[in-house]
């Protein structure tokens, strides 16, 4: 019985597959540059991928219950902004700016959530509305222009933690915490069971619109995180930050192995996306390609390795 | 005329077809028989070109074939009609029927009054008379077979393959496809067919094939055939009982449901349950039984009418409700609300009980994979392995998979919809037999089934639903099908 246990390890296979990707890119930067190698480059990756990955982790979620989350740039944004007006030196303790970030994301969520599940209108649609709504609120909260003198003690959190940058750090945590909930928890396995077949889980006792509210929300929460972390590395809220955040999220979750439709991929596969995601930027950074032709090749390697995928899934 | 030489087939390493050798005949209606996971739809969707053959070959007209889509099967002159039809609903019936083959004008528009002249004389030569302005989203399941029947006559089709045709059809819609069935065969089209109902085939076939566990186990003229000898052949051992006998006494009542109403579908349902007890609910497709039963189980809640579960007025307003007052159902719609496609078979199966499995809400994975594999073993669940996503079984094995997960919580009432829809006489057995050893263990079965047989071997107690109202109650020893059905037609 060899032969049902390589093919049911198809998610294995894919995984596989993009690992090999990344060491083969990985290795002919290594070659083709001098700094690609580096631990200085190395570090810089990974302090790039971490916002990246974060929102890539959260929208996994909604992906995976058969929804989209398209808000996620502008709520960056506005959580940025709503961090950095409380993060004034000497006005709070550490605790309040962070919380009100994270609150800013998770009340954007519940938001999509809600109307999502009471409302009953397509995710793209209301995503898309929060898109601008969000986007809004950041430019009128901070008039318009960088919300700046942020306390060091935040912007400090942009730092090392010993060898590790601290946004890397959240990045581990976010991921290894979802892995754990989503394969581990009873409410990780609703997820998917929503995602797969919405009618079959309410009929197997599942609350469908609490799991849905939940992916919005949590996907808001990390959101949310995303949007501190990121003013803390660039030392301002910026309400113009965060600029089609999503795409790249969403993409990297997609290249991962998540279908589109719900109810099928893992944290794992995100991860590895949007490694590979970040890896491709930097080397292309590194071979000083114009950012003109960046954007161009950043897309056809989207669509090309959901081709792939999709065809190897056929056959 | 067409010809499958060797053909074999497999699936995630299972061969689920095995040098299967058939020849398919113009104007002959030719049966193809077995159980669920037999291998009958793996062979006609290979004949078809929805699948590709991994050995053996096709022949048609004395040429050796390959077809890579269903279209190119199509080009050639064989179509096929799925067990799960593929209209696009909101296009009327003639846009259905001649879907890529519309008549055009000298601009190039289409021709409206020639599209429906021509749909109209297709659906006649099918002695079918149809409005072909109704979207198809309107029609019956029946008059929908018909639909994709001409279309495949429109395409000049030589060979037309059916799924288990009737399998949603109520009796007198069988009968006019039947009568469309006929005039293929004598306009010389092979049509090539599968069905669990035997009193079909004999009714039906020029010839029969018997198909088990991926092989061809015969074939012969249908009057070769008696029905005990094809079950035999199916099977492939006696069977010696199929119905258990109805032992059990039931005990005391445990549920009353009181009046219950909802517009449109059913009014004043009034009836008892008692522990132990097989109730069975008859009826024609429409009556509302599949609606009040899902009222029990609240996947449709009732308007107005009360139930009592154990002497308790109890509110059910979602499927989570039913579950902890101890309810456990398996719905008629296996694709619709009971497979999760994607998922395996182990977390399809513990779905419904996972808070057993993950006390403070963590799994408990040894658990799981515990009481999987006693589930597999105890219902012959074939798989081959629990991870295999359940989109892969065959109907049977699914639909076992569903029955697993509704018992693994233990209910006290346990509503069947149509349980044994689509399934092969063994899987069938096993579920006659799975619901007398519940009912001697005092679980308490709804039973709604449209196979009066079924229902008559059965149940304690049959309660009849015509067109949303209790028309009677009867006692399954003292009544045949005849009154059964007498209580169920429209007045």
């Amino acid at each position: 019985m060899k032969a049902p246990s390589l093919h049911l390890d198809r998610n294995l296979l894919h995984r596989l597959g993009i690992v090999a990707v990344l060491l083969v890119i990985a290795g002919a930067l290594s070659a083709t540059t001098d700094s690609f190698a580096t631990a200085s480059n190395l570090t810089n990756v990974a302090r790039q991928i971490s916002i990246n990955g974060i929102l890539a982790v959260g929208v996994t979620f909604v992906l995976l219950t058969g929804g989209v989350d398209l808000s996620l740039g502008s709520v960056v944004a506005l959580s940025g902004v709503v961090c950095a007006l409380f993060a004034h030196p000497g006005e709070h303790s550490l605790v309040v700016p962070i919380g009100m970030g994270l609150l800013t994301g998770v009340a954007c969520g519940l938001f999509n959530g809600v109307l999502v599940t009471r409302g009953g209108i397509a995710p793209f649609i209301v995503t898309l509305g929060m898109m601008t709504v969000a986007r809004g609120l950041a430019l009128i909260l901070s008039g318009g222009k960088p919300v700046a003198d942020m306390s060091p003690s935040l912007t400090n959190l942009a730092g090392d933690l010993g060898p590790l940058p601290i946004p890397l750090l959240c990045f581990g945590v976010v991921a290894g915490g979802s892995w754990l909930f989503l394969s581990r928890l009873r409410l990780g396995r609703h997820l998917y069971a929503v995602g797969g077949n919405e009618q079959a889980a309410r009929a197997a006792g599942v609350s469908v619109p609490k799991v849905k509210l939940f992916a919005y929300g949590l996907c808001g929460l990390l959101t949310g995180l995303a949007g501190v972390v990121l003013a803390a590395r660039i030392t301002t809220g910026q309400p113009n930050a965060g600029q089609a955040y999503e795409l790249d999220a969403i993409a990297a979750v997609v290249i991962g192995g998540t279908s589109l439709s719900g109810g099928v991929g893992s944290v794992l596969g995100t991860v590895l996306g949007v490694l590979l995601i970040g890896v491709i930027n930097n080397g292309l950074d590194l071979l000083s390609v114009s950012s003109y032709y960046q954007a161009v090749i950043k897309g056809v390697i989207i669509v090309g390795a959901v081709w792939l995928d999709r065809r190897q899934a056929r056959s | 005329m067409l010809r499958a030489f060797e053909l074999t087939k497999v699936f995630g390493g299972l061969p689920v077809l095995q040098r299967v050798s058939l020849e398919f005949r113009p104007g002959e209606v030719h049966a193809l028989m077995g159980e669920n996971g037999a291998g009958k739809s793996t062979l006609m969707k290979m004949l078809a070109g929805l699948y590709q053959p991994d050995g053996g070959i096709i022949e048609w007209r004395g040429q050796q074939v390959r077809f890579g889509s269903p279209q190119d099967a199509l080009a050639q002159g064989i179509a096929m009609v799925h067990q799960e039809l593929m209209p696009i609903p909101d296009l009327n019936v003639a846009e259905n029927l001649l879907l890529g083959m519309e008549p055009v004008n000298a601009l190039g528009w289409v021709d409206r009054a020639a599209l429906h002249q021509q749909a109209q004389a297709w659906l006649r030569s099918l002695d079918t008379e149809l409005d072909t302005t109704l979207p198809m989203r309107r029609l019956s399941v029946a008059q929908m077979q018909v639909v994709e029947i001409a279309k495949a006559l429109a395409r000049q089709a030589d060979v037309i393959l059916m799924d288990e045709p009737t399998a949603a059809l109520s009796d007198h819609e069988v009968a006019a496809l039947f009568k469309a069935i006929g005039t293929l065969r004598a306009r010389g089209v092979a049509v090539v067919y599968t069905t669990h109902k035997m009193d079909e085939v004999f009714r039906l076939a020029d010839r029969i094939s018997v198909l088990r566990d991926g092989q061809l186990v015969c074939t012969q003229a249908a009057s070769e055939f008696s029905p005990d000898s094809l079950i035999t052949h199916m099977v492939g051992r006696e069977l010696a009982q199929v119905f258990p006998p109805v032992v059990t006494q039931p005990g005391e009542t445990i549920l009353e449901v009181q009046g219950l109403t909802r517009a449109h579908a059913y009014r004043d349902i009034s009836f008892t349950l008692r522990r132990g007890e097989v109730l069975g609910l008859a009826g024609l497709m429409g009556a509302g039984r599949t609606e009040v039963v899902s009222a029990l189980f609240g996947l449709a809640p009732a308007d107005s009418g009360q139930i009592r579960l154990r002497g308790q007025p109890t509110r059910i307003t979602c499927p989570a409700d039913a579950l902890a007052a101890g309810f456990g159902m398996v719905t008629e719609d296996r694709k619709g609300s009971g497979i999760i496609p994607a998922m395996s078979v182990e977390h399809n199966l513990t779905l419904a009980a996972l808070e057993q499995f993950s006390p403070g809400s963590v799994l408990d994975r040894s658990a799981e994979a515990a009481a999987t594999r006693s589930a597999t073993a105890d219902f012959a669940i074939k798989a081959s392995s629990p991870q295999q996503a359940i989109r892969e079984l065959s109907g049977g094995n699914q639909q076992k998979v569903l029955l697993a997960r509704a018992l693994l919580h233990r209910p006290d009432i346990l509503i069947l919809d149509e349980p044994t829809r689509g399934i092969d006489i063994g899987a069938k057995a096993e579920i006659y037999a799975l619901i007398g050893r519940l009912s001697a263990q005092g679980t308490a079965v709804l039973l709604v089934s449209s196979e009066l047989p079924e229902i008559l071997a059965l149940t304690h107690r049959i309660l009849v639903l015509r067109q949303g109202e209790l028309s009677a109650e009867l006692n399954p020893r003292q009544t045949n099908q005849e009154e059964i059905l007498r209580h169920a037609m429209p007045q």
